[in-house]
């Protein structure tokens, strides 16, 4: 449940309802800036990379729009308890999936710079973007329904996401006996790994707030 | 990450966290029924010892009856009947030898709506000394001063404190000075019951600066329909319903995370 009803506070609880459902599309608008970003780097397909670097700004828009009107609630509504831990996530959530976006649109801009794709790393990096997809699925879901259970299965996601980097970097570094490959090509998968990594941090953030909301425990999943 | 910041505690939430005191008035099992018609139904509460308490909890939950039974304003009430006890100091405040005059005398209280004398403002604070203890003229313009001092209100009347009634005195100070007329005493609690309720924002403001100062030397027990004004200024939250204490704990907790759905429901406005 995830803001109490009763027939008193019904503006307020709707505006939180409504901002919910805000972040949600914020969220998904990041997982879509993610998948795309991906999608396009694999395809090398510069104008799919270009339509996300694109639509960032909205997705900032979004974010400040969000920001903005869980500050004017916090003025003058003064929630207190779970409506406060609530929307003071909401202030810290806002932030991280809007960062989560940011990582899609720099993955964008290095299909921009690449010059040729690895089908074996590539394939790496299909799997981790499917995992920070799995990641997002479980932490928006989790944040509907306040439900810290569900948040805290991101973490062994999240583990997986830098044994797959690792992978890569050991991929693209170590191979005894073979030729080297390009520094560039090298660096631009490299960094496609990185951002993914950093996304898979971003979503455990939205995670850890959404525990704080259930329990009003502050913790930190990856230490 | 935590070591690079400075992680004293800021003045302004200083009060939040502050250790926790021997507790000054211990309430076991209080019981306080009108005729037949119950208004405490079995209270146990500690009150720690320089520190504000607050008392929130809906209209008629008990919040009220309880604040009077820490002094036996009760007793004046006809057909009040108070059972369990209140000790003060390991002293039942009710044990029979006890007079009540001298329990209101240790355990203030300031009440809802400013209630001066129609007299001078010194007369006003120098009623109760002169009714318990015979002063010099010289202690007791100390005492009238001291008090008033400690009520933030000197400077504002030192100069008509003869000339000027209490009546004339706008709503805050005509509370500051039900204040210094109850701290004139040298109590040890200062029970407030609402204490803002008739006062404007500035005003409202004052006091509470003045309480926070004044829990340094006294215990201060307040009843409040004003949520924002619990989570400001007290220390400890005290939750009541239907007469019966619901939650207790440190105020930033229960203001961030009740443990009872009740107190949840009711501190976010969402009771009823």
């Amino acid at each position: 449940m995830p803001h109490r009803h009763s027939r008193l506070r019904e503006a307020f609880t709707a505006a939180l309802l409504a901002l919910e459902d805000d972040v949600h599309r914020l969220g998904r608008a990041a997982g879509e800036a993610i998948h795309r970003a991906v999608d396009a780097f694999r395809r090398r397909d510069v104008a799919d990379a270009e339509a996300v670097v694109a639509g960032d700004s909205l997705i900032d828009a979004m974010r400040l729009t969000i920001e903005q009107r869980a500050v004017e609630l916090l003025a003058t509504q003064q929630p207190v308890a779970g409506d406060l831990r609530w929307l003071a996530s909401v202030l810290v959530i806002a932030t991280d999936l809007e960062r989560l976006a940011d990582h899609g649109e720099a993955i964008a801009r290095a299909t921009r710079r690449v010059p040729a794709t690895l089908p074996a790393t590539v394939a790496l990096l299909g799997q981790m973007e499917a995992l920070v997809q799995g990641m997002l699925d479980q932490t928006l879901e989790a944040w509907r329904r306040r439900d810290a259970e569900r948040a805290l299965t991101v973490v062994p996601l999240e583990e997986t996401v830098d044994a797959l980097r690792a992978q890569v970097f050991q991929e693209l570094i170590a191979q005894p006996g073979a030729p080297p490959l390009a520094m560039d090509l090298v660096l631009e998968h490299l960094i496609v790994a990185q951002h993914l990594e950093r996304a898979a941090d971003h979503i455990t953030n939205v995670a850890e707030r959404v525990i704080y909301i259930a329990t009003g425990e502050l913790r930190e999943l990856n230490p | 990450m935590g070591q690079a910041l400075d992680l004293k505690p800021r003045p302004e939430v200083a009060h939040r966290r502050l250790p926790p005191t021997e507790p000054v008035l211990r309430i076991e099992d209080l019981r306080v029924c009108y005729g037949a018609r119950p208004a405490v139904q079995g209270v146990t509460l500690d009150i720690p010892a320089r520190r504000v308490t607050a008392i929130i909890g809906p209209s008629g939950c008990g919040k009220s009856t309880l604040i009077r039974s820490l002094n036996r304003m009760n007793d004046l009430i006809p057909g009040a009947r108070v059972e369990g006890r209140v000790w003060f100091h390991g002293q039942d405040i009710y044990a029979p030898e006890v007079d009540p005059t001298a329990v209101r005398m240790r355990i203030g209280m300031v009440f809802q709506k400013p209630n001066p004398f129609p007299k001078s403002i010194y007369e006003n604070v120098a009623f109760g000394l002169r009714l318990h203890r015979r002063l010099s003229r010289r202690e007791l313009d100390e005492r009238v001063e001291r008090a008033l001092r400690q009520a933030a209100l000197w400077d504002e009347v030192a100069d008509v404190l003869h000339t000027a009634s209490g009546l004339a005195l706008s709503g805050g100070q005509q509370q500051r000075l039900c204040i210094a007329r109850a701290l004139a005493v040298e109590p040890e609690v200062l029970l407030m019951d609402e204490p803002c309720s008739a006062l404007d924002p500035a005003a409202t403001a004052r006091i509470e600066d003045l309480i926070r100062q004044l829990c340094q030397e006294y215990t201060i027990i307040i009843v409040t329909h004003n949520m924002q004004q619990a989570a400001r200024i007290s220390d400890v939250t005290a939750f009541m319903l239907g007469g019966m204490l619901v939650e207790t704990g440190p105020t930033a907790d229960l203001f961030t995370h009740p443990q009872d759905p009740r107190t949840e429901d009711y501190i976010s406005g969402r009771f009823g």
